[in-house]
């Protein structure tokens, strides 16, 4: 674990490098940029992308866990009973749209720029958080539900205090999914006009500069995979604090 | 005490959250008429589209089709209804797309706009939850899959449609269009292909080896992690200096740039869901079975061949269902690398904000990917061994 651990700091600061101070890694990439082409991606700064980016993806992924958990208590309500085979219709075929095609479906209806990548990452963004969190609120222990309604709580303080905590980590699954499909997803969205990371790597492929693409492509993967493996841990120690 | 009749005629509230919101597509500009392939057009609803003899029948059919959607206890009535509204909205996209076009200029387009999407989805969503209500068997599924895929088929083969931007950017590009097509199915197919060929005896050996499975399945999960444009990126400079190091794999057709680095980058993508699955799918074994084989005197080979492997079976292939869906949606990308496939159109459309170009390049893949899913389902279900109408 100590290995893991000196691991995930180098990852994180060569990332903090990439990011603050591309200059240091001229020698690294000069070998793959065009004769006396540009080799550090200089028309965005790549902490402003990096901010922009995370911050889409951020906006979008908040918002669609605050709808689809809403959404969630809702149907496994005996009120919302009615609506649960639907719902899960819904997550079934919305799951198997490519969000690529969410992507290029939303500049047709909503324009280009960072609004229709922004909505595209909601709404893909939903269908896995809504999915895991029907599973979590439908697979509580029916021993745990009786015990609490035995203590006379109330189906609030029911929701609050027990469904929700114990459905938690299966929740934070479906957000981790869906926080690495909106990362991938908001790097292509700078095919559309949005300010993301996407930008190094498709001047890259536009100017013929390999340089570039693996700048762009190196730093949106580290990104990714520290962000996933943060996200790992957190449940790790959800699942810990709550079996304990 | 309630009557038959009463709950016979109960709505669903699906259904009408559905038919609501049906009615309120109906208010949105059905079709848009532009100029001509890049501006936007101006809306017109349904009712302005063509004279009465076209719009009242198109109107009748998809209104009585939202009402037939409502009774809960009658899913082939919503089936019905789904269907009727399906061609009511196909009957008002054909029959006024040539009158819209007529005096409107030699570049004018009509395109389906807001409402026509709306509706589909709509009609789409009320067909889906009738049939999940129906619950049919494997046989019907791909019966029913097969006959609007015929159609489909027969709407688009007869040019009912033709004179629709989309079915224009088609005929102005056939060619590329076909190649494209057959290009993003060589790309998913095969790279789902190899990953199989590469994935099966990896998941068998991390099944029966620890340590290997607990590096093995973290590396494919983080290669998952990483964003497709990314990944499609990183694997040209790398295949590049393969390409230039070994001319032998120059011959071979692999370079830098195009359809190498594409099917590369799918297979590495596909790895995960085919190992993992294949792990799930040999741990699911009952141990009782396992126990039962070892007492006969099976040897581990015949323990994997004849047990283990036939009763994973249903695991193991819903891996494949969700890499070969994941593959036909990532394929797109390959349109930015040179690699072909249908992402080609998709992203010409968004740089030339030729909207119907997009959906050339989209609505393929989305038809594919859902056909796709629809079929290896069907599959998984049939080769589960405890049907689920027993559990």
């Amino acid at each position: 674990m100590k290995l893991a651990m000196i691991f995930r700091t180098a990852l994180v600061a060569l990332l903090l490098a990439l990011v603050i101070k591309p200059i240091w890694f001229t020698w690294a990439f000069a070998p793959l940029a065009p004769e006396k082409g540009p080799i550090i991606y200089e028309r965005a700064s790549l902490l402003s992308l990096s901010l922009s980016h995370l911050g889409l993806v951020s906006l979008a992924s908040v918002a669609a866990t605050l709808v689809a958990v809403t959404l969630a208590i809702l149907v496994t309500r005996p009120a919302g009973a009615a609506f649960l085979p639907l719902s899960r219709t819904i997550t079934n075929m919305g799951q198997t749209f490519p969000p690529v095609a969410v992507l290029a479906l939303a500049v047709p209806a909503l324009g280009f720029g960072t609004g229709p990548t922004l909505v595209a990452l909601f709404l893909y963004g939903l269908l896995p958080i809504f999915e895991n969190a029907i599973t979590g609120f439908s697979t509580l222990p029916p021993a745990t539900m009786e015990a609490a309604r035995g203590l006379g709580l109330s189906r609030w303080q029911r929701l609050i205090r027990v469904e929700i905590p114990l459905a938690l980590p299966v929740i934070l699954t479906g957000i981790r999914l869906s926080v690495v499909i909106a990362l991938g997803t908001a790097t292509i969205g700078s095919t559309v006009a949005a300010r993301t990371l996407g930008e190094v790597i498709i001047a890259g492929l536009l100017t013929h500069n390999t340089a570039y693409v693996l700048q762009g492509g190196l730093i949106v993967g580290l990104f990714a995979v520290l962000i996933y493996d943060a996200l790992v841990q957190l449940e790790a120690m959800l699942v810990n604090k709550y079996s304990a | 005490m309630k009557s038959v009749r009463a709950a016979e005629l109960r709505l669903s509230l699906p259904g009408l959250l559905l038919a609501a919101l049906g009615f309120l597509a109906l208010l949105a500009p059905f079709m848009t008429l532009a100029a001509n392939r890049i501006v936007a057009g101006e809306g017109l609803t349904a009712w302005h589209l063509a004279g009465p003899d076209v719009t009242l029948p198109g109107l009748i059919a998809i209104v009585s089709g939202l009402i037939l959607g409502l009774f809960a206890a009658w899913p082939k009535a919503r089936l019905i209804g789904a269907t009727l509204g399906l061609a009511g909205i196909v009957w008002l996209l054909s029959q006024s797309a040539s009158p819209l076009l007529e005096g409107a200029g030699e570049y004018a387009r009509v395109s389906p706009g807001l409402g026509f999407w709306c509706l589909l989805a709509v009609l789409m969503l009320v067909m889906a939850d009738a049939i999940t209500s129906l619950s049919p068997g494997p046989r019907t599924r791909i019966a029913l899959l097969a006959s609007m895929l015929g159609l489909l088929a027969i709407v688009l083969g007869t040019g009912l449609l033709s004179d629709l931007s989309i079915m224009q950017e088609y005929a102005s590009r056939k060619d590329a269009f076909h190649a494209a097509a057959l290009r993003h199915l060589t790309l998913a197919f095969g790279s789902l292909a190899s990953a199989t060929a590469i994935g099966i005896p990896l998941g068998i050996l991390c099944y029966h080896g620890p340590r290997l499975r607990k590096i093995a399945l973290p590396v494919l999960s983080f290669l998952q992690t990483i964003p497709s444009l990314a990944m499609f990126g990183i694997m040209i400079p790398l295949l590049g200096w393969v390409a230039n190091s070994y001319p032998a794999a120059k011959a071979m057709g692999i370079a830098g740039v195009g359809f190498a680095p594409a099917f590369l980058a799918l297979l590495l993508y596909s790895l995960l869901p085919v190992v993992a699955n294949m792990v799930a799918g040999l741990q699911s074994t009952p141990e009782k079975a396992r126990d039962a084989a070892r007492g006969m005197g099976m040897t581990t080979w015949q323990l994997l061949m004849r047990v283990e492997l036939p009763l994973g079976l249903p695991v193991i292939l819903a891996g494949l269902r969700i890499a070969l869906v994941q593959n036909i949606g990532l394929a797109v990308i390959a349109g930015l690398i040179g690699g072909g496939g249908f992402g080609t159109f998709v992203f010409q459309g968004l740089n030339q904000t030729a909207t119907d170009l997009i959906l050339l390049g989209a609505l393929p893949t989305v038809a594919l990917a859902l056909t796709a899913a629809i079929l290896m389902d069907v599959l998984v279900e049939l080769t589960n061994p405890t049907p689920r109408k027993a559990s």
